[in-house]
């Protein structure tokens, strides 16, 4: 089964897929040219021989330092079919945005949020931009390794605490 | 009698005095008995229906992966506890198999018993919690105290080996912490003959219920396609009628070995949801006795040191076992390089957890798919249109754990 979804994907868009290989335990894994993954989608999911019907997972990963520095990861599956297929897709710094997967799948919504609010990665064309954890007026992304560790950056001003055995509060109320 | 006939019928709203209503937006949460965990909804409200709904989430992020991202591999257990705080074993069993996917491990036979064992009587103890908790907040007070008694029963059972009722910490990277203290599977046996009473008795309360059907049949219906699109998995999906579970469709650990069946449900409904919950109770039940049976004595880990930790008696008696010892501590498991994508099925759905390792001691990256992710997602679409009141039991079946939801 492993490497028939990526093999076809390759044969039938050759230009749209830069590489594929069969991941750690078999995986079906594809990399995918950024301009070209709604398209890659919609192919995924509406090919008879693949069906592609659920992304249960969407996530971005930051290789800092590395060119290009991100990659959103698809995790698919098929729910007629029971396989499965990663895509890999490259993401430059520069331009850290590709086209949005909800008008394929409809639970890609919260994913792609997801990578907007701690990677700082846009998505085109996505019908609800929000951050998804974090609050408007957040600055930066979380999860970028460049995201220092101790970020702290409180909506209420955070109080400091003397005595930490007694905790806050006027002094000798106790 | 005549002079009933000739009148013509009325229309039935024709005696209703006008109530004009307004528009009204209605914060519920993000502290409400209702919504458990901490997610806000903002309802646009027309009288008891839900025009809009929109939900706001975060307050419960810790930042789960920024955390993971610092820590040694074998450190990482116990912030996988806090995901899904009602069923942390199936937490740490798919963080482990994760980790051991990229590192080529098999681990021995009895842990792969145990961790289902554990598993699976965690996934009672989540099922339990929800039929709990629904009839709780439907009004039915003693449907919770019955699932709280088989819960915490199960969870006396495991606190038996790993010495907590939540954060259990019990799966490591090729085996499991420890085994079973002498005479628990006989304890297991009876706790599972007292939590199936407690289970009968809760069917009888709730199931041919009139007031609970009326509050679930119908409410909170999604369609199978609708369902697949929105990435549904576990339980929700089930009830949708699509057969999908992770332990049938790719088996890992021993569920081939086991016999067990897949409800399915047809409606997609919020009383299908908790029928697929209350069948699966009797399923995992199943599972943990003929796994009792097989199980058989045996190692827990591999014994490969630069994995696990070796026996105390050789870090102190031996400079192999010191050395090991040290480094597993100081620099952690090196897990080759590479990413993997590993799933298991947990109690509400694939529990995802996608790795990448640089070749050191520390994650590069965690990325967890929680299963009520997608279900709080559709949330909004599975209400609007219905009644406020139908929010409760739908927030309810969905089981939506804050914990692993806000990371």
């Amino acid at each position: 089964m492993s490497q028939a979804a990526a093999e076809r994907l390759k044969e039938r868009l050759p230009d749209a897929v830069a590489d594929s290989y069969e991941g750690v335990g078999g995986d079906d894994v594809a990399i995918v040219k950024k301009e070209r993954i709604e398209e890659v989608c919609r192919f995924l999911r509406d090919d008879p021989e693949l069906l592609f019907d659920m992304a249960p997972y969407i996530t971005a990963v930051d290789y800092q330092g590395e060119e290009p520095r991100f990659e959103v990861v698809y995790q698919l599956y098929s729910t007629k079919k029971n396989h499965r297929l990663r895509l890999r897709v490259p993401v430059p710094e520069s331009d850290p945005a590709l086209r949005t997967v909800t008008t394929v799948w409809k639970g890609a919504n919260w994913y792609e949020r997801y990578c907007w609010d701690m990677y700082g990665i846009r998505f085109e064309g996505h019908p609800d931009p929000r951050r998804l954890y974090m609050y408007e007026g957040f600055v930066g992304h979380p999860l970028r390794k460049d995201y220092s560790l101790r970020g702290r950056q409180p909506l209420v001003p955070e109080r400091q605490v003397d005595e930490p055995f007694r905790g806050p509060g006027p002094a000798r109320r106790d | 009698m005549a002079n009933d006939t000739d009148t013509q019928p009325e229309a039935p709203d024709a005696l209703e005095a006008p109530f004009p209503t307004k528009r009204m937006h209605l914060n519920l949460g993000p502290s409400h008995p209702a919504m458990h965990g901490t997610v806000r909804a903002v309802v646009d409200l027309d009288g008891e229906d839900i025009h809009a709904m929109k939900l706001d989430i975060g307050f419960l992020h810790r930042g789960f992966e920024k955390s993971c991202e610092t820590v040694t591999w074998n450190q990482v257990f116990p912030y996988t506890d806090r995901l899904n705080y009602v069923s942390s074993i199936m937490n740490n069993v798919g963080y482990a198999l994760a980790v051991e996917k990229l590192c080529k491990l098999d681990v021995p036979d009895r842990a792969k018993y145990l961790r289902v064992v554990t598993s699976e009587m965690h996934r009672m103890s989540d099922h339990f919690t929800l039929v709990g908790a629904m009839g709780l907040e439907l009004g039915a007070m003693t449907v919770l105290i019955y699932a709280m008694e088989a819960r915490d029963l199960l969870w006396d059972r495991l606190t038996e080996i790993c010495g907590a009722r939540l954060t259990s910490n019990y799966a490591r990277i090729g085996g499991v912490a420890r085994d079973v203290p002498p005479e628990w599977e006989a304890k297991v046996l009876k706790t599972l003959d007292r939590s199936a009473e407690l289970r009968e008795e809760i069917d009888k309360l709730l199931t041919r219920n009139r007031i609970v059907i009326d509050r679930l049949q119908g409410t909170g219906v999604l369609s199978r396609a609708e369902a697949i699109g929105y990435g549904f998995t576990g339980p929700c999906l089930r009830a949708t009628g699509e057969p999908y579970d992770v332990r049938k469709a790719a088996p890992y650990l021993v569920y081939d070995r086991v016999e067990f069946d897949v409800p399915v449900g047809s409606n997609g409904d919020n009383f299908d949801r908790y029928l697929m919950r209350m069948e699966e109770l009797k399923q995992s039940d199943r599972i943990v006795r003929q796994c009792l049976r097989q199980m058989e004595p045996g190692e827990i880990a591999v014994a490969d040191y630069r994995y696990v930790l070796p026996p105390k008696p050789e870090v102190y008696g031996s400079i192999e076992g010191a050395m090991a010892h040290f480094k597993l501590i100081m620099e952690g498991v090196k897990v080759p390089a590479g990413e993997a994508y590993s799933y298991i099925e947990a109690a509400n759905g694939e529990l995802g957890f996608y790795v990448v390792s640089d070749g050191g001691g520390r994650p590069y990256k965690l990325g967890v798919r929680a299963p009520g992710w997608n279900m709080l997602m559709a949330l909004p679409e599975m209400l609007e249109g219905q009644l406020l009141a139908d929010l409760i039991p739908t927030f309810d079946t969905i089981n939506m754990i804050g914990g692993e939801v806000e990371q």
